[in-house]
């Protein structure tokens, strides 16, 4: 369960908006985190409180296949994002880093910047407190689950390596 | 359920059953890709896992083309770290000399790619393959590490787009026409997320060499995949690549397909992507005049070895215009060798175009044939962004071989047949 204030962000965010090329000289998690959004508007991040979700639009994360974006956004104390649907290469790498995503199509439109929601990735949902609205989506795969849990594909790797020696 | 060619893929490499379009499935890989601009990355991955060891020596491929032979010292030490980590374990597939070409083209002359397989690569044209049938595509460093140590990954079953391609294809029109129709008809995101597969009278004309240049630019067009059907003309092209086994493969009749698409390949004329988009599209006839600096003929969309006879047709006994530099880069060793046994080389060489080792060079912008501020290129390669192929101030225009080959005789676009 995620409990956190709605960021609403436009539709075609792409990867360059998310964390600009000039941010890229490091792969610290938090440092690119002090940067999120810098490309959309300058100082984006200073609204953000750990635990809080960005809500989107269209084709987030369009662009470049640089894994810096969803690291940003962990970085940023950001652990779920919400769109109306998210551009290939960075919804792999999303769940590979560790970051959930839900997509939810035009039921995007039932959150406003600011609500306060509670998530519940297992069972997918989305409760709007604020508005009283519940949105349903497709639950995270159990698969997918496990890499979260890990905390991503490099961990997932590394334990079921571990294991199977 | 009736299924499309990417669920019947997948269905076949998965322990799961795939019922839906947006369901994720892990699935066991054929084969993995890295390049010397990408393995680099994959491999610092893939030691951040802990692994030691990769899941099949015999099933990675890293080919160094991009910047081979080597064009300077940082590509050098790039290729450094992929030839390292290859000799440490044991990878059979590794190339970057004589034995080296264009990785698209490359993996399916030696039968490592073919019908059925799941492939993915560091590489966003790894989707060539989905001219042979197999489901094949590009994706991050990190997931191909992963699939370097646990021969598996994840996909979400991709939505389909049917492409119908009917009519007869007539004189000058090839695979990559109507791939260049189609991305200008639903735009760069057009098929974002999505599969395409290619169906219609016209798939059975079409050579394997052509259907590869259209599965290799459905990312153009934001594919995931780009599929052919594996029909009687695939297996006789796996089966002289060296592969046994391989079955004919069709999508179920009634299979569930987001939207569908109509190409009458009849009334095409060449098509020609202009800048700075490959959705820019344009018939040959309304750039006529657009003069131009160079010429590439090459790349991993139309460097293979019907390419090399359609550009040697147009240019036998012709002069390339003074002021153009033609470039021919057969992609492979053996595409080479054909060509010089075919005689196309010295057709090449007596008309005045610079021959070239295989390797992808100008197509990215790397080397043997940059192109200044103001220049302009025509190139059989697949992308025209900015910047793409030197200059963020020069242009490039994508065609197929012919109107390629006739534009650098020219020394303008021009219609193959008007020269
Ligand atoms: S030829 Fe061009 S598009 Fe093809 S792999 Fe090389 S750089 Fe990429």
């Amino acid at each position: 369960m995620y409990k956190g204030r709605a960021h609403k962000v436009g539709a075609h965010i792409d990867t360059d908006a998310i964390i600009p090329a000039r941010f890229l000289v490091t792969t610290d998690t938090e440092e690119l985190g002090r940067n999120c959004m810098e490309g959309l508007q300058a100082g984006w991040v200073k609204r953000v409180k750990k635990g809080d979700i960005m809500v989107a639009g269209e084709n987030f994360g369009c662009g470049s296949s640089r894994e810096h974006a969803p690291l940003a956004i962990i970085g940023a104390g950001i652990p779920v994002v919400i769109a109306h649907s998210f551009a290939r290469i960075f919804y792999r790498n999303g769940f590979n880093m560790g970051l959930i995503l839900l997509e939810v199509g035009d039921a995007v439109k039932k959150i406003e910047d600011g609500d306060d929601l509670i998530i519940d990735p297992v069972n997918g949902t989305i409760k709007n407190e604020t508005s009283g609205d519940v949105i349903k989506t497709s639950p995270v795969p159990p698969f997918m689950q496990q890499i979260l849990d890990k905390g991503g594909l490099v961990n997932y790797v590394k334990d079921r390596k571990a294991a199977q020696a | 359920m009736r299924q499309t060619l990417a669920q019947k893929i997948l269905q076949r490499h998965t322990d799961e059953t795939v019922s839906q379009d947006g369901q994720i499935v892990r699935c066991r890989v054929s084969l993995v890709l890295a390049n010397d601009i990408t393995a680099p990355l994959a491999i610092k991955s893939f030691n951040k896992m802990g692994a030691t060891e990769v899941f099949d020596k015999d099933k990675i491929a890293l080919v160094c083309d991009h910047f081979t032979p080597n064009k300077d010292i940082d590509s050098a030490e790039q290729v450094k770290v992929v030839r390292e980590f290859a000799m440490a374990k044991g990878i059979t597939h590794y190339y970057e000399g004589g034995d080296c070409g264009v990785e698209h083209a490359l993996l399916p002359e030696l039968g490592l790619v073919g019908p059925g397989d799941v492939v993915i690569g560091a590489d966003s044209h790894t989707c060539t393959y989905g001219g042979l049938g197999a489901f094949a595509t590009g994706m991050g460093s990190t997931d191909i590490a992963a699939a370097m140590v646990m021969g598996e990954t994840w996909f979400k079953v991709p939505p389909t787009i049917r492409v119908v391609l009917e009519g007869t294809l007539p004189k000058w029109i090839g695979g990559k026409d109507i791939i260049l129709e189609l991305i200008g008809m639903i735009g760069v995101s057009g098929a974002l997320y999505k599969a395409l597969e290619f169906a219609g009278p016209v798939v059975e004309q079409l050579s394997i060499e052509q259907r590869m240049t259209m599965s290799n630019m459905a990312i153009e067009a934001g594919g995931k995949v780009g599929l052919f059907p594996v029909d009687a003309k695939t297996l006789a092209y796996a089966k002289a690549a060296g592969r046994t086994g391989d079955t004919e493969l069709y999508a179920d009749e009634g299979a569930h397909y987001e939207r569908e698409v109509v190409i009458d390949c009849s009334k095409l004329t060449p098509r020609v992507a202009c800048p700075h988009l490959p959705d820019n599209v344009k018939p040959v006839d309304e750039c006529v005049g657009i003069r131009i600096d160079q010429s590439i003929i090459g790349s991993c969309t139309n460097g293979r070895i019907e390419d090399m006879r359609e550009a040697a047709a147009v240019l036998k006994g012709r002069k390339v215009a003074k002021h153009v530099r033609c470039i021919v880069l057969p992609a492979t060793p053996a595409i080479w060798k054909q060509s010089l046994k075919e005689g196309l080389l010295e057709i090449f060489m007596d008309s005045g175009c610079v021959v070239g080792p295989p390797t992808c060079g100008p197509c990215l912008g790397g080397h043997m044939g940059i192109l200044a501020a103001g220049e302009r290129s025509i190139a059989t390669t697949n992308r025209n962004f900015k910047g793409r192929m030197g200059s963020l101030q020069s242009e490039v225009y994508l065609s197929g071989p012919a109107v390629a080959a006739a534009s650098a005789i020219a020394g303008e676009i021009v219609h193959p047949e008007k020269i």
